[in-house]
């Protein structure tokens, strides 16, 4: 279908749109007189004129709205006269009252309510229900008069200076009610039929969208206000919802004609969402959407309200290495069933730190794998990462990075931050790559029952590679499935302490249990410490001694 | 009798002990349930029971409960262990046989889903007798997550059940 294309989004049409030089209704040609003077008398705004005669010179959009419609009314006054002087037969067209012909097919697809609808002569004149300059345009709803007033601009932009974000580029991002593309739908069938029933060749249907000229008037605008250049790619984004509520409910024809097109999602208030009414759009038959839908649009009392106007930044992500120092500290915050368990945890004791620097709205935690609440983390600490998500500053100088580190050092003993550096989003997927395929070092101590000699022990450090049949740990196994898994002690070392103690340093293949290694778990990881041993064995203390991945870089001192 | 092999901490230092006596009726047949705090429950033969005491041989392990039901035949997968087993409080998880001709069942003593049983005690009856509280375990049971505290409710703590050992040795003595 034709105008399909004319309501799908994004069009990149400036290739057969006439992009002429000078800022001025030089831009429009005798042809599209009859599309001006139909339009203007229907109550359409001067831009959106523009718009549906395909007019790309980003320079006249920017014209003075009054100044717009008066060039208008000169334009057709001058073709007008043009006219007079070669033909008087356009001047007076035979029939006063043009009909609206049935769309391609043949059927009387322009029957309202069994009324046959009419298009206004092209000499009726603006009086009636035509666009002066106080009257909201019956197509963009008021988008393209006042929204692009200074006022609003202003408006805006105090909103987005009180906000206080760090940026040095914008994008402008609009979210316009679904109704504002079947109104234009049904203009535009106007345009078309008027053009047929003059016998004149059909207009492109790669009409200037909206939005784009929307933003071809208000960047500039914006960018001068705010001091920065407008960037489709800037990760600061300045959004504005509009709504119409005097015409919610043109859309819910569409739900009968095209059913398919409006299937209830959980997350969103009403099917009318802008994409189902684009998608019913392509789908309904031109004669079906003329049944339904009255032409012309009505003229809207109310302008849209801009119902938010938004902030966004980019998230931005830091990351370094932390040391645990205590027992007693989770990774992240410990709730069970709602209650808090333990006061603190680590995630926290950096990202408060981090929150009030960059003044983000919310955090996101990740780490090279994590330690019990009880095990510490010495060495060099492990590699994590935090996404501060909108922060209101994004800049740091390294030094200002390295106070900002103090800071979360000075605060506790119970954690140690280095290397605390601003990273990429792409970065962190080497945080955790190959997390599972890396050894890792731990230090345990051991208890057994039975009295221990330093040779009873000393055959640990021969063994290499041991191979471990471990079930599921019982205290995870509420969580996770029950699986055997293979897992190998590369190599061994113990120290003696005394007739019940030793300690033992380990080299493991990452995903081995530990503890479970040591009392083994009720014979459910074997072989074990205990049985190596021929005692009983548990597990007093465990400390991670390396986490071996090499990021984030290491930062001098 | 066979020492309870908590450690210092202890392997079981997340577990809380209740306990069951005479079970059905029969004196001293007593199981100890092992709770974790993450609500998994291990079920093992209490101290008190006649086939952890001197001079019991055990002479078969059968965890074919009746004709058409074997718990060695429950499979579980999945994080939410589908396909378990239900056992109710009174349901059987195996039989054992001593060399002097007695049969005792043992019994769930709480209601949940069967996770697995230990057949580690199949090839080596001797730890049952030797760790029963820890590598001579029956089963591990994991309750619905909104029984977790209910299950327990009809069973003894470690004190009142010390108290119920104490009773029984003052009456016969
Ligand atoms: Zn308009």
């Amino acid at each position: 279908m034709r105008s399909a294309a004319l309501l799908s989004e994004p069009v990149l049409a400036s290739a057969g749109r006439r992009a002429r030089g000078l800022p001025s209704m030089s831009s429009l040609a005798e042809k599209d007189r009859p599309i001006v003077q139909l339009l203007l008398n229907t109550g359409t705004c001067p831009r959106c004129i523009l718009r549906f005669c395909c007019v790309g010179s980003q320079m006249l959009y920017r014209h003075p709205h009054k100044d717009l419609l008066k060039d208008l009314q000169e334009f057709l006054r001058k073709s007008q006269e043009e006219e007079d002087t070669v033909c008087l037969d356009v001047a007076h067209p035979p029939c006063k009252r043009l009909r609206l012909e049935p769309g391609g097919e043949g059927a009387d697809g322009l029957k309202h309510n069994g009324a046959v609808l009419q298009l206004p002569s092209a000499d009726s004149g603006a009086a009636a229900v035509g666009c002066s300059a106080g009257n909201v345009c019956n197509v963009c709803l008021g988008i393209l008069q006042e929204f692009c007033e200074a006022d609003f601009v202003k408006k805006v932009c105090q909103k987005v200076n009180a906000a206080d974000y760090q940026f040095t580029s914008f994008v402008f991002s609009v979210s316009l009610p679904p109704q504002l593309s079947v109104r234009e739908r049904a203009a535009w069938l106007g345009v078309k039929q008027q053009m047929r029933n003059l016998g004149l060749p059909l207009p492109k249907d790669d009409i200037v969208q909206l939005k784009e000229a929307y933003k071809w008037i208000i960047h500039p605008q914006l960018s001068e206000e705010l001091g920065v250049p407008a960037d489709g790619k800037s990760l600061f984004e300045v959004s504005v919802v509009f709504s119409h509520p005097e015409t919610d409910e043109e859309c819910h024809f569409l739900a009968t004609a095209c059913p398919d097109c409006f299937k209830p999602a959980k997350n969103k208030q009403s099917v009318f969402t802008r994409m189902a009414v684009i998608k019913a759009l392509e789908k309904i038959k031109e004669e079906d959407f003329l049944k339904h839908f009255p032409w012309p649009p009505s003229s809207p009392k109310n302008l849209c309200d801009a119902l938010e106007i938004q902030c966004n930044n980019g998230a931005v992500f830091v990351a370094g290495r932390y040391n645990k120092y205590s027992r007693n500290l989770p990774q992240t915050p410990w709730i069970i069933d709602g209650e808090r368990k333990l006061e603190s945890s680590v995630e926290e004791l950096i990202s408060e730190h981090l929150m009030a620097q960059f003044k983000a709205d919310s955090f996101n935690f990740s780490s090279s794998g994590r330690e019990d609440v009880d095990v510490r983390t010495l060495g060099n600490g492990r590699p994590f990462a935090i996404e501060l998500v909108n922060p209101r500053r994004i800049h740091f100088t390294a030094e200002e990075m390295k106070r900002l580190q103090q800071a979360i050092n000075d605060s506790s003993d119970k954690i140690q931050v280095r290397d605390l550096q601003l990273v990429t989003r792409e970065a962190i997927g080497r945080m955790k790559e190959g997390e599972e395929e890396k050894t890792k070092t731990y230090s345990a101590l051991i208890w057994t029952d039975k009295a221990i000699q330093r040779e009873d022990i000393a055959f640990l450090d021969d063994i290499k590679e041991l191979k471990l049949d471990q079930k599921t740990p019982l205290r995870v196994l509420h969580r996770r499935p029950l699986a055997v898994r293979c897992r190998l002690i590369h190599t061994m070392k113990s120290e003696y302490i005394d007739e019940h103690h030793f300690r033992l340093h380990l080299k493991t293949q990452a995903g081995t249990y530990i503890k479970e290694f040591v009392h083994g778990d009720f014979g459910r990881t074997k072989p074990n410490i205990g049985s190596l041993l021929n005692r009983t064995a548990d597990i007093l203390e465990l400390d991670v001694e390396s986490v071996d991945v090499d990021w984030p870089p290491t930062l001098a001192d | 009798m066979a020492a309870g092999a908590a450690g210092p901490g202890g392997a079981e230092r997340y577990f809380t002990r209740w306990y069951k006596p005479d079970v059905k009726g029969r004196p001293c047949e007593d199981f100890c349930v092992l709770q974790h705090s993450n609500r998994i429950c291990v079920i093992t033969l209490a101290e008190a029971h006649p086939l952890l005491q001197s001079g019991k041989t055990i002479k078969n392990i059968n965890y074919q409960i009746s004709a058409n039901c074997s718990r060695l035949q429950n499979k579980v997968s999945g994080k939410s262990k589908r396909g378990a087993q239900f056992l109710t409080e009174l349901a059987p998880l195996c039989r054992i046989s001593s060399s002097d001709g007695e049969e005792y069942t043992i019994y769930s003593c709480i209601r949940g889903r069967l996770i697995e049983v230990n057949e580690n005690i199949l090839s080596n009856p001797a730890l049952l007798q030797e760790k029963p509280s820890t590598e001579g375990y029956i089963a591990v049971v994991l309750p619905k997550f909104e029984e977790s505290k209910s299950i327990t409710q009809g069973l003894l703590t470690q004190k009142e059940y010390e108290e119920v050992l104490l009773k029984r040795r003052s009456s016969a003595s």
